[in-house]
């Protein structure tokens, strides 16, 4: 296990790196723009772009990107969003309200995901089921932004009963009513996709644990349909729902863009749409590399997570233990 | 039993083979080989069989819809915003015909009335808010625009004239006479040709003994005759018209929009054919070349492993984290000047987009190629390439199918995402996309709903269609599920 996390690590970094030039070599070709931030100093912007080597040759000016990172954490500064707030504080500013309205979405979408899905499994081939199932279809077929919009066209502008965009946090707190009213549809708007995910793979896995040959012993030996699903169909089935948990939790830092887009929320996704409407080189590569960081994470965690959950699946190791 | 045969005599024997008697049956049934039972085993399953009907539909609207429209995509009519859908079958149903039910003030009633886009009054009540007020409920033809000054070239307006005599249709109305009234809030309602009747300055129409609104015509002080146009300095006419038969001498055409137009006046049902034409198009060609591509590069990957696998997999391993919404932004930003946003959008969906098949394809290969039948093929002197292509992927092709045909839909979505973010800029070129005309209709969402509704109705079904015929083709495909009654 401790050599198959070290060689999977040794392969993240050297994914990042090969990703980060990428990335880095690509954005700093992109035309200079004026500073254009409330305040900004073009003089000075000039000067700052010097220190931080833009007018080297590209190969220089990556050594000097890295060494800034390896030494100070210093990815650059906002031009354009904040003048000369350095981005990780533009980035991480705004990562509280990505995540106060993702961890909402799945908070909902885990209960109601898991027990649309073990009920469709217990239920398999009935009427219920069927309906769990074109639900489900549609619930992953139609865009998430279709749905937005579906939901604020109902709720807002129809019925009247909730706000159409997330009310600014600043104002009224994050616990206030208002808060919470205004992120009740972007978060049923993200909810519906992983609520839909949840019950696909839950219906899955439990209608192949309750055919297999352990629940007939259960049976056998004398247990009710009850107690055997509980105590051996749903613990055996939640191996591979357990990963995706996990998955869903890291990716709740990277939000929605599209969803961030159309409910106003001040998070990371609308960060990123931002960076390129103003064309704020700097935000923008860091926040790619946020990106790129928290995809590799969770598909890190989500394969160790495996053999956590499950002793019987070894991961790494050589082909006979 | 073994006696018996001892008893039969020698000369009744014969040699079977001698005359080339065989006594074993041929098959009178067809054989069904791999893709006559996919296709099979597809037809039982309705659902996708029905998906697979709606999908032929859609993908014939796109063909079709642009070709059979009368508006181009970027055809602008800034008088008709926001017209609601209407078909000529439909005419006075009601339904689909370019009308609401709408319950408006006194004030605004009289403002329709007057311009005849009042088709049928169904209750007056009253309400008071805050102040005790009468109300109407009525059917609004939105396709009834009513007067608009318009300002004409001498030439231009003989022809006008012209038309109207030879037609025998009004275009020309009489030109409005304010000078009933100083309040200058009344003055500015006036410059708008609908308000041709007397106001009070809080807007309520003044009604004659008869309980008509008064026009404010402006007569010639000598003859008595109305005035129908204002000549200014530079032998230029400013008139007030009928708009809606106005559009028909300008154009030639009554104005018809069968989705309803947008906030510029545009066709929706033609831009939505636009835009079905790019996600389609689009959707497929990126498929096809990423199955290309998938195909041959996890074709050398699986066949010759070694070295040259362990690093085509580490390329493949690090594209593959690239985040796709990243790398499609930084085509975008430099590629769309040089090379237009659409090849842009194609580069970028194919530079990662072939993985996942080359993955599926390298797995199959690796599973056969240690088979005896290709060490047979290579003994009898098959050449490596014919190896590949003739004996071991025909295995992968099954897999190949059901791959490639959910990535269109998926293509579709990355798509219609950006164009909505604006990430993919297509105002500057003729065509247009569902995601732009997504992000255009959010405005109107509240009082023009259907605006967004035709673009989202279709994409959600060309979503769902796929999606559900490309699983019925990944449960056909799968040998596995073959006899396994779900």
């Amino acid at each position: 296990m401790g050599k198959y996390i070290i060689k999977r690590l040794y392969l993240m970094v050297l994914s990042l790196f090969v990703i980060m030039t990428f990335l880095f070599i690509l954005i700093r070709l992109l035309p200079f723009h004026v500073a254009g931030a409330p305040g900004a100093d073009n003089d000075y912007a000039l000067i700052l772009r010097e220190a931080y080597g833009y007018n080297e040759p590209i190969l220089v000016q990556y050594g000097i990107f890295l060494w800034n990172i390896i030494t100070k954490f210093d990815w650059g500064v906002s031009m354009q969003i904040s003048w000369l707030t350095p981005v990780s504080k533009v980035l991480f500013d705004r990562l509280p309200s990505t995540m106060y309205v993702n961890l909402f979405a799945i908070l909902v979408s885990i209960p109601i995901g898991l027990g649309l899905g073990i009920f469709a499994a217990l239920r398999k081939n009935k009427i219920e089921d069927q309906i769990i199932s074109v639900g489900v279809m549609l619930a992953i077929s139609v865009p998430s932004f279709v749905t937005a919009f579906l939901l604020q066209y109902i709720f807002y502008s129809k019925l009247g009963w909730l706000p159409a965009i997330m009310t600014a946090t600043d104002e009224s707190g994050w616990f206030s009513w208002d808060t919470i009213k205004s992120i009740i549809l972007p978060v049923f708007s993200l909810a519906v996709g992983s609520i839909a995910g949840f019950t696909r793979y839950t219906r899955a896995e439990l209608t192949e644990v309750l055919t297999s040959d352990f629940m007939l012993l259960a049976r056998a030996k004398g247990l009710t349909r009850t107690q055997a699903t509980i105590n051996h169909a749903l613990r055996n089935s939640m191996v591979p729902i357990f990963p995706m948990i996990v998955g869903e939790f890291i990716s709740i830092l990277g939000g929605s863009l599209i969803i961030e887009n159309i409910f106003a929320v001040p998070g990371v996704g609308k960060l990123y749409l931002t960076s390129i409407q103003k064309l704020d080189y700097d935000v923008f590569m860091f926040v790619s590399m946020f990106y790129v960081v928290i995809g590799l994470v969770a598909a890190l965690m989500v394969d160790l997570s495996y053999g956590i959950v499950d002793p019987r699946i070894r991961i790494g190791g050589g082909k006979a233990e | 039993m073994k006696n018996e045969y001892n008893s039969i005599p020698k000369e009744k024997f014969e040699f079977a083979s001698q005359e080339n008697i065989r006594f074993d049956q041929k098959f009178e049934t067809k054989p069904i080989g791999y893709f006559k039972d996919a296709i099979m085993r597809f037809t039982k399953n309705k659902g996708s069989v029905v998906a697979g009907v709606i999908l032929l539909l859609l993908i014939a609207f796109a063909v079709f819809a642009p070709v059979i429209s009368s508006y181009g995509v970027n055809e602008q009519y800034t008088q008709y915003q926001y017209l609601l859908p209407k078909n000529k079958m439909f005419e006075g149903t009601g339904f689909w015909d370019g009308t609401k039910v709408k319950d408006a003030s006194f004030k605004e009633y009289v403002y329709d009335n007057s311009h005849g886009a009042v088709v049928e009054v169904f209750e007056e009540y009253e309400q008071s808010n805050p102040t005790l007020m009468k109300y109407y409920k009525y059917r609004f033809d939105t396709y009834k625009r009513g007067f608009l000054y318009v300002t004409l070239e001498a030439s231009a307006y003989q022809k006008l004239v012209q038309y109207e005599n030879d037609n025998g249709i009004q275009l020309r109305y009489p030109m409005l006479d304010t000078s009933y009234t100083t309040n200058a809030r009344l003055l500015l309602m006036h410059k708008e040709a609908n308000y041709y009747y007397q106001l009070l300055p809080d807007m309520t129409p003044i009604f004659d003994n008869e309980g008509n609104i008064i026009p404010i015509y402006k007569v010639d002080d000598i003859t008595g005759e109305y005035i129908y146009e204002e000549v200014t300095s530079t032998s230029v006419y400013r008139l007030r018209v009928d708009y809606d038969q106005y559009y028909v001498f300008q154009y030639g055409k009554e104005p018809l929009y069968l989705f309803g137009s947008d906030s510029f006046g545009r066709d929706i049902f033609a831009r939505l054919g636009s835009g079905a034409r790019l996600s389609i198009a689009l959707g497929f060609s990126v498929a096809l070349i990423n199955i290309l591509i998938g195909v041959i590069y996890g074709a050398i990957e699986g066949y010759y492993g070694g070295t040259a696998d362990l690093i085509m997999e580490r390329i493949a391993d690090i594209l593959i984290e690239i985040p796709s919404i990243i790398l499609l932004t930084l085509f975008q930003i430099h590629f769309a000047g040089k090379i237009g946003p659409i090849p842009a959008l194609l580069f970028a969906f194919v530079l990662t987009g072939w993985i996942s098949t080359a993955a599926r394809v390298r797995m199959q290969f690796y599973r056969f190629k240690r088979q005896e039948y290709v060490l047979a093929a290579r003994t009898l002197g098959a050449s490596d390439g014919r190896i590949i292509f003739r004996h071991i992927l025909p295995n992968a092709i099954g897999t190949i199918i059901t791959g490639s045909i959910l990535m269109v839909p998926s293509v579709i979505f990355s798509e219609s995402i950006l164009s909505y973010l604006g990430i993919v800029d297509l105002t500057a070129s003729d065509i247009t996309s569902i995601g732009a005309m997504l992000n255009a209709g959010q405005t109107s969402l509240q009082y023009a709903p259907h605006v967004i509704f035709f673009p989202a109705i279709f994409i959600s079904l060309l979503m769902i269609s796929f999606n559900v015929f490309g699983n019925g083709l990944r449960d056909a495909f799968n040998p596995s599920l073959r006899g396994v009654e779900e």
